[in-house]
């Protein structure tokens, strides 16, 4: 053959391979079409990408695709500012929905100087990696340990690490999406709706001086809360007060007042400060305690 | 030993290890001593792997040094015993070495007894089925006491389809510091020779081989000697190199076989025991007793009379280093060894039977605060100096991602054994082995979550 017809037969061969593949495409566009409404990419473009997980789906997209079925409303979105979420609903023509705000609280509040230091850690600077050092140093072993892996993880800058060494949530900014929850390993976050203003802010079972011993600011189990409020509301499980949120609409600042630690504290309605009883000591110190 | 020792290289594992600074010679020469009792002794319920032990005794029951207390709970599981004559104080929850409280039978010493063995019956093993000596040993309390824990009755008993041909006893002690396998080896080499008979007629074969690093060449000749001449056993002077006492690498060193990755020696026909596990169950078994004391050699810059010592089960790690005189400088304790041991927070911790060694820093505080994380250079030194053939390097960079699950599918994370070596040779002071034990504690978190999740 020659050179001509060498390039003949190419010529020849790609474009039959061409127009071959090009009908199997537009067979499989016809037959194996899958219809996907329009509106998902729109809804999606009003998301925030965060992908969060917050709403509860997994993720923004997925959450797109359950707004536009009609199975979540708009509102359920905390990370959106309110406006952007009014305008999916007028988009979609569906109800905002109204979800009561959720924030990460921390069931501790034994900061360096309350809390008793066995030894100090030095090390990889985490909680995780303290926490398999023995447990971390700290005495109260369900304590924060106060490296800030729940600053590190959350994607909003909501968490910030106070004097004392305590992580401090920006209720405005939290989005309850549970990153904090994940990776704390002593498991002190959980995601509370702000009507919960009764909160303990403990995890210490240990009972009366042996829980003292370790954090002053530690529920020693005395159960005078639980005496104080309605019944149920307020029970000591495991030497701990254990707060039965189905029984919410009882709760009062009533339980905190005789409270001689300030474990249990009362939140506002916004969720943002809290006041301890008038029968909790009041801790006057802002250095660490010593280590040993 | 002779001339051609020192052209001939000894064994070796193929790839990777290091050489830290040894510091044996502290306590290399001393005899083990027996410390004295503390007043209370606190006996940990789960100081092994595998189910806790439940206690048979009741609070204010007195108990004979040796009668047993505590009960196995199922085939992976060992008995305890009393470590001394005295009454039982309480059974409750007691600080421990890993940092959350157990249960521990808290036993009163009585100050007056003469502490002897009363609890025991003579047997005579020659007569013992391989069963029977399986039997005795999860009876005597015995779990690896390299500090594994692992309970040694399970190792005699390999899976169904693999079949054990040798035993290797692991007399390397690789890590620094630490003499107390030295010491037995020297000083009860009889036991430890009738513990590897024992070993060799449970698993049914006919050879063994002791595998000592040729730092303990003294150790060598004293087995040696007493060696009888056909006994199938034989002792190897093996390279020091750390991590020689592991395992899989010591199998590799003396017999050239590699483990599978996530399998067992039992793969490649080995079952491993210890020199001080050997030499307690040579001592024990032929008595009927259990384990209530080990030696732990206690040595490090932040001691004052450095030495290996014969301590009770359950001692208070306070009592010996009250004993031993801790420096008043000292500022970090740590159990086990330097490399593979971990910091204690509190010194109330009690000592188990997988205490080793307790090794006393006084660290220089100006020091530590130089001690910065640089950025990962890939220099590579990780990846030569790791044992187990894996990427340290690239495991770094995706643990500080928190890419946990493809560290395990595709670095094969979970073959890492937390040796350190990788973290040792960094020229970036990057705390690798503590990256992998975050991403293997996550790791193992997640799949708990998956199987509870699962379950639902």
């Amino acid at each position: 053959m020659t050179g001509l017809e060498f390039m003949g037969v190419s010529v020849a061969f790609l474009t039959l391979l061409g127009l071959v593949l090009a009908v199997a495409l537009a067979v499989a566009n016809k037959y194996l079409f899958v219809y996907e409404d329009p509106r998902i990419d729109e809804v999606e473009a009003m998301l925030p990408a965060a992908n969060c997980g917050a709403c509860g789906t997994a993720g923004c997209r997925n959450f797109a695709e359950k707004l536009v079925a009609g199975e979540v409303s708009p509102g359920q979105c905390t990370v959106n500012a309110k406006d952007t979420n009014v305008e999916i609903a007028n988009f979609l023509g569906v109800a905002l929905g109204k979800v009561e705000k959720r924030v990460a609280r921390l069931a501790c509040a034994g900061g360096r100087h309350v809390a008793h230091i066995r030894a100090s850690y030095d090390g990889l600077s985490s909680c995780r990696a303290a926490a398999l050092v023995s447990g971390g140093g700290k005495g109260c072993r369900w304590g924060c340990l106060g490296f800030g892996d729940c600053g590190a993880v959350c994607e909003f800058g909501a968490i910030a690490m106070n004097r004392y060494g305590l992580p401090v949530v920006d209720v405005d900014k939290c989005t309850a999406c549970g990153d904090c929850v994940d990776v704390c390993p002593k498991d002190l976050f959980s995601l509370e709706p702000i009507s919960h203003r009764l909160w303990v802010a403990c995890k210490n079972h240990e009972f009366g001086e042996e829980a003292e011993a370790e954090c002053e600011v530690m529920c020693t189990a005395c159960g005078r809360c639980a005496m104080d409020s309605p019944e149920g509301l307020v029970e000591m499980r495991d030497n701990l007060a254990t707060i039965d949120y189905s029984k919410n609409a009882l709760a009062s600042p009533v339980a905190i007042e005789r409270c001689p630690t300030g474990a249990i504290v009362w939140f506002d309605a916004a969720g943002k400060t809290f006041t301890k009883g008038r029968d909790a000591k009041k801790i006057i110190r802002k250095e660490a305690l010593p280590v040993g | 030993m002779g001339l051609l020792d020192l052209i001939i290289p000894r064994k070796t594992f193929s790839h990777g290890g290091i050489h830290p600074a040894e510091h044996k010679e502290l306590t290399a020469g001393l005899p083990i001593r027996r410390l004295p009792f503390a007043p209370e002794l606190a006996v940990l319920l789960s100081q092994h792997r595998g189910a806790p032990a439940v206690p048979i005794v009741k609070v204010g029951q007195e108990v004979v040094r040796g009668e047993p207390i505590a009960r196995a709970a199922g085939f992976v599981s060992v008995p305890m015993h009393a470590p001394a004559t005295g009454v039982v104080r309480a059974i409750e929850p007691c600080a421990t070495a890993e940092g959350p409280k157990a249960e521990a039978i808290v036993i009163e010493v009585y100050q007056a007894a003469p502490q002897q063995v009363l609890y025991d019956g003579v047997v005579d093993v020659e007569t013992l089925t391989p069963d029977e000596i399986v039997m005795a040993v999860q009876e005597a309390g015995l779990v690896g006491l390299g500090g594994a824990a692992f309970p040694s009755h399970v190792k005699m008993k390999p899976p169904k389809g693999k079949q054990v041909e040798i035993v290797v006893v692991n007399g390397c002690e690789c890590e620094p510091y630490l003499t107390c396998d030295h010491r037995v080896m020297l000083e009860k080499t009889d036991q430890l020779l009738r513990g590897v008979r024992i070993a060799m007629k449970a698993t049914g074969v006919s050879r063994a081989m002791i595998g000592v690093e040729d730092n303990k060449l003294d150790a060598v000749a004293a087995i040696q000697a007493k060696l009888p001449a056909a006994g199938g056993i034989t002792v190897h002077a093996i390279e020091t190199k750390y991590p020689q006492g592991a395992e899989k690498m010591l199998i590799e060193s003396l017999l050239g076989r590699q483990v599978p990755p996530g399998g067992l020696p039992a793969d490649v026909g080995v079952a491993v025991f210890n020199v001080g596990t050997l030499a307690q169950m040579g001592e024990l078994l032929p008595r009927g007793r259990g384990l209530i004391e080990r030696v732990v050699t206690v040595s490090g810059p932040g001691v004052q009379r450095p030495g290996n010592y014969l301590v009770p089960i359950g001692t208070p790690l306070r009592f010996v280093l009250d004993h031993v005189g801790a420096k008043p400088t000292a500022n970090e304790v740590i159990l086990g060894g330097p490399m593979m041991g971990m910091s204690v927070a509190s010194v109330d911790v009690p000592i188990t039977k997988a205490v080793s060694g307790i090794v006393v820093y006084e660290r220089d505080d100006a020091d530590q605060k130089h001690r910065f994380v640089f950025p990962c250079i890939k220099c590579a030194r990780c990846v030569e100096a790791c044992p187990m053939h894996l990427n340290p390097s690239m495991l770094g960079e995706l643990a500080r991602k928190r890419q946990y699950e493809t560290m395990e599918q595709q670095y094969s994370l979970n073959d890492c054994f937390e040796c350190g070596c990788c973290a040792y040779v960094c020229p970036s002071n990057i705390p690798l082995t503590q990256y992998f034990r975050i991403a293997k504690a996550i790791n193992r978190e997640q799949k708990v979550e998956a199987a509870k999740a699962e379950k639902k």
